[in-house]
């Protein structure tokens, strides 16, 4: 009997550990799977959309996944890839966040006075900010929407702990300050697979293109 | 537990063992779809936000 019990025992234990190692499978590799081929379909959906007369903002009627949550831009990063593109949309909660990146909803719109203020995942879900520590100042950071498409600078990083939210206001590090410039900033967790910091990217606008004059390749190349 | 479940399995070893890959891939399946989506709320290392 004794015998029978501990024999049930160690399957039920094997049987935990195989789950585990299942679970870390597919956090660390199918979420990247599913989530860059969702990524890209929702990419080229809101580049169809750009390119038409509709309305320029994604919503579950074009693309189910979403929800109630909407798709209004494309961000685009050079240094992480002459075709890196990203879906960008409103909120940061954890649905939005495997679907792209995400606008911290009370910070400013693209292009305007203020912080245009995003986060990505860093490792997992198509992982789209894994290579924020890459960033250089002067790295380019292109945010499409449907009428215009903005090109930030990037001026600087740092590493700050999670409830630090003085990053993302409007003049960040300055919470309560009156801003007079339009700022971008990427949020992302760090080190990578952990939750204990974030890195934070901060970057300048420096050009704002009307979509009808827009070249990309004028704007793709990465110094060093 | 398992050897229980080998000996309900009806049929050959051969078809035996397709019975067990089938009814590991849909374990697998259902996790993979439900489960660990779940599961991967209620760990925190998946944070990028500040705030």
């Amino acid at each position: 009997m004794t015998r029978r019990l501990t024999g049930w025992l160690g399957e039920l234990l094997i049987t935990a550990g195989v789950l585990v190692l299942l679970f870390v499978a597919w956090q660390l590799w199918w979420t990247d799977v599913t989530a860059e081929r969702v990524q890209g379909r929702l990419v080229q959906t809101l580049t169809d959309d750009f390119g038409s007369g509709r309305a320029g903002t994604v919503g579950h009627d074009e693309f189910p996944e979403l929800g109630t949550a909407k798709a209004f831009a494309v961000i685009r990063v050079p240094r992480f890839g002459a075709d890196f593109a990203r879906p960008v949309i409103e909120g940061v909660g954890r649905p939005v966040l495997a679907l792209g990146v995400g606008h911290y909803t009370d910070s400013a719109a693209p292009g305007a006075v203020g912080n245009f203020a995003v986060a990505g995942h860093r490792t997992t879900y198509g992982r789209p900010f894994h290579d924020i520590d890459r960033l250089r100042a002067g790295d380019r950071v292109i945010v499409e929407t449907k009428p215009t498409v903005y090109v930030y600078e990037v001026t600087s990083h740092e590493i700050v702990r999670p409830w630090q939210t003085e990053v993302i206001a409007p003049v960040p590090d300055r919470p309560g300050a009156t801003p007079t410039e339009r700022m971008i900033t990427m949020t992302s967790c760090h080190p990578k697979y952990s939750a204990t910091q974030r890195y934070i990217t901060h970057g300048r606008l420096v050009k704002a293109v009307p979509r009808a004059q827009w070249r990309l390749a004028d704007w793709t190349r990465v110094e060093g | 537990m398992y050897a229980a479940l080998w000996r309900v399995l009806p049929g050959p070893v051969w078809l035996k063992v397709v019975e067990a890959l089938v009814l590991v891939a849909i374990v697998v399946a259902v996790l993979f779809q439900w489960v660990f989506p779940a599961v991967a709320d209620l760990v925190p290392f998946n944070d990028n936000t500040v705030g």
